[in-house]
């Protein structure tokens, strides 16, 4: 265990940085161990302050973004971990309310407005794959980044528990892949996404995908920065997997019929299936392929150019005010 | 599984409050946790008190206050209540409905020594 900070190796991990859990990684828990026992405080209720000091060793409680920085690197993989929690109580002081009112997944939604900031200063549309384990999402990307690799720049980051197959899949296609395992983890983070966007390079215009650990559930509440949350659904898993599943449908802003190929083999309602998926999200669109047979890849590349276009064009009509505001300026 | 990774969120927000506002220990926290918030509360309290152990919050007690779900009905023009993301307009069956509130996880209050 780090003597540092108390973190843990060997849990989270991110490929291609560099081994020897280097302490570049930016917890904000300071190690000033805060002896504020302050001595300041009202005696009024009469009690001896024995606490003599109180160090307030608030080191390693780690949220999941913040163990993200935790980085233990085996070979290209970076493995993010987790500190136990080291805590020792001071002595008493008086009971008191205090009002906080603070968003709990509010840490991880900053560094999602910082990654956010890096993909609109680098003209990247970011999207985050989601789906269940085995929807084939990553045949569907290596599919669409051997049909879009010669048009823009294009990146992957791979999330999952264990292993670096799906990042070498994504390799073999000639793309850039940075593979993340999130060790026990059950979803990606910001903090997560932001490390790993280190490690990528020369994207600027082009596409990022991020593949999700497979589940339905966690990454719904986790925002990585992205520009669209895509969900992927394969017709072998039954047409009810929005309405199971209504936090990750309600989130996407696409849901993706994956494997359509199978249609004829299979008893799915396509029309009750988007029917459940608009009851939880009237503005989902939905798409309909096969990586495999390549049926409906066509509409599927279509979106992705118009999103990269429309955010390229946003970027340049602000940057046009700008250029004005400040010609006027003159 | 992420209530673990919401409860290890809410030791890292009362350290960090710990320290700027000086206490040492937290014996109660009110979170509010709406019906949307994707938040399990049974599993969130096992992960809480998992999580809790030999921190400032160890033996807290954790009171949830549980805030309506609601969603303005596009067809009736008004606000009626959900308790799912799939819920149909209680007054005319529609699915076009935009949740208004219900998806709230903040950390509201604490009770700190």
């Amino acid at each position: 265990m780090c003597t540092v900070c108390g973190c843990a190796e060997g849990e989270t991990k991110i490929e291609g940085q560099i081994p020897g859990h280097s302490h570049s990684h930016s917890h904000d828990h300071t190690h000033s161990h805060s002896h504020d026992h302050d001595h300041h405080h009202s005696h009024g209720n009469g009690h001896t302050h024995g606490h003599s000091h109180a160090h307030s060793h608030i080191a390693a409680t780690e949220t999941a973004t913040e163990t993200a920085a935790v980085v233990d690197i085996q070979g290209q993989d970076l493995h993010f971990g987790r500190g136990p929690a080291h805590a020792h109580v001071p002595g008493l002081t008086q009971e008191r309310m205090v009002q906080i009112e603070q968003d709990i997944l509010g840490k991880n939604d900053r560094y999602a407005a910082v990654n956010r900031n890096r993909f609109e200063q680098l003209n990247l549309l970011a999207l985050n794959l989601v789906s269940s384990p085995g929807s084939g999402k990553t045949t569907l990307l290596t599919e669409t980044i051997k049909l879009l690799s010669e048009r823009w720049p294009m990146g992957v980051i791979e999330g999952d528990q264990q292993t670096s197959n799906d990042a070498d899949r994504i390799r073999e296609t000639g793309a850039q892949a940075v593979q993340v395992n999130t060790g026990k983890g059950c979803h990606l983070d910001a903090h997560m996404v932001g490390h790993a966007l280190d490690v990528l390079n020369e994207l600027d215009g082009g596409v990022l995908f991020i593949e999700n650990v497979g589940n339905l559930v966690c990454p719904a509440a986790f925002d990585l920065g992205e520009a669209h949350k895509v969900a992927i659904l394969s017709v072998t898993e039954g047409e009810d997997k929005p309405i199971k599943y209504p936090d990750m449908f309600h989130a996407a802003d696409l849901m993706i019929l994956n494997k359509t190929d199978l249609l004829p083999h299979l008893d799915f309602d396509v029309d009750a299936c988007i029917e459940y998926a608009r009851r939880v999200n009237p503005d989902i669109e939905v798409l309909q392929c096969s990586a495999r047979s390549g049926d409906g890849m066509d509409s599927w590349l279509e979106w992705i150019g118009n999103r990269r276009a429309e955010r390229i064009q946003s970027r340049v009509d602000g940057l046009r005010q700008q250029v004005e505001r400040l010609e006027a300026l003159i | 599984m992420h209530e673990m990774s919401i409860a290890e969120g809410v030791i890292q927000v009362l350290e960090d409050q710990a320290r700027e506002q000086q206490f040492s220990r937290v014996k109660t926290l009110w979170l509010e946790i709406g019906p949307l918030a994707m938040i399990e509360v049974e599993a969130l309290r096992f992960c809480f008190d998992a999580v809790s152990r030999q921190t400032l919050a160890e033996g807290a007690k954790l009171e949830i206050i549980e805030t309506p779900g609601q969603a303005w009905c596009m067809g009736c023009s008004q606000t009626v209540p959900v308790t799912q993301r799939y819920d149909a307009c209680p007054q005319c069956g529609s699915y076009q409905l935009q949740v208004t509130s219900g998806d709230e996880l903040r950390i509201k209050e604490l009770e700190v020594v």
